[in-house]
């Protein structure tokens, strides 16, 4: 388990029905690339978020598959339209597991 | 002057390897895009990459992909260890089939962006990003 793993997002509290809104996000996590190697010369075991997935009330926005060569803290902004008021739903999985999840809502007036 | 069979052996064997290397080289790139397309065919236009032309730090290099309409866009990193860099699947409620993050780039090298449009086809762009510190550790 990655330590201190923070999720960040911004997403608009209000739109208009329909409008198209920009999502910024980012989570703190070293996503060690499996690459490198530690003082003894060993490397150090690969450990990312290997997926990244946004849904709007249960209907996908966009699902990202990551490789070791996203930097780290990954982060990523993307455009998702917004039907009618909601919940966005954002999940990280770990290669450890561990799954990662926050919720954003919005009004639409 | 003719050759003995010992001769044309180490010939023919020379002429293999030569064949072969250049091949080698791109062969895990060619392996990514083959996975992602399933061999299809590689267009051009409908895709728009946006890197910087020179990046300082590798280990951190912001990169946009927009291809309107698209199902899918892969990200690759044509000099890096591992090629693959990311998949973006957009959903029925993307606002555009656009992205951005924030990739590792070992050096100076190729970005190279494909899409997946709705009819099957595949179109892609590609843009050198020359890196002055490389980002892969090491």
């Amino acid at each position: 388990m990655a330590d201190n793993v923070t999720p960040r997002i911004r997403v608009p509290r209000e739109a208009a029905a329909g409008e198209v809104i920009e999502i910024k996000t980012l989570i703190s996590h070293q996503m060690e690339s499996g690459q490198r190697r530690d003082g003894d010369g060993n490397i150090i075991p690969r450990s990312i978020i290997n997926r990244f997935v946004c849904d709007f009330n249960g209907e996908t926005v966009i699902d990202v598959t990551l490789e070791p060569a996203i930097s780290t803290n990954p982060y990523f902004e993307f455009t998702a339209t917004v039907p009618e008021s909601g919940t966005f739903t954002f999940t990280w999985y770990d290669d450890d597991g561990s799954v990662y999840t926050d919720t954003k809502e919005i009004t639409v007036s | 002057m003719t050759f003995n069979r010992r001769q044309a052996l180490v010939m023919s064997m020379g002429a293999a390897a030569a064949a072969v290397l250049p091949l080698r080289l791109s062969a895990a790139i060619e392996d990514n895009i083959a996975a992602f397309t399933g061999g299809a065919e590689i267009g051009e236009g409908g895709i728009t990459l946006t890197a910087p032309e020179i990046a300082e730090n590798g280990n951190t290099v912001p990169v946009s992909v927009s291809a309107p309409g698209a199902t899918a866009i892969m990200i690759l990193a044509a000099g890096n260890p591992t090629p693959a860099v990311g998949i973006f699947h957009f959903g029925p409620l993307a606002g555009a089939q656009s992205a951005s993050t924030r990739i590792r780039l070992a050096g100076t090298q190729d970005v190279i962006a494909i899409a997946q449009m709705p009819d099957g086809s595949f179109v892609q762009a590609s843009q050198e990003v020359k890196v002055t510190i490389g980002g892969c550790g090491g």
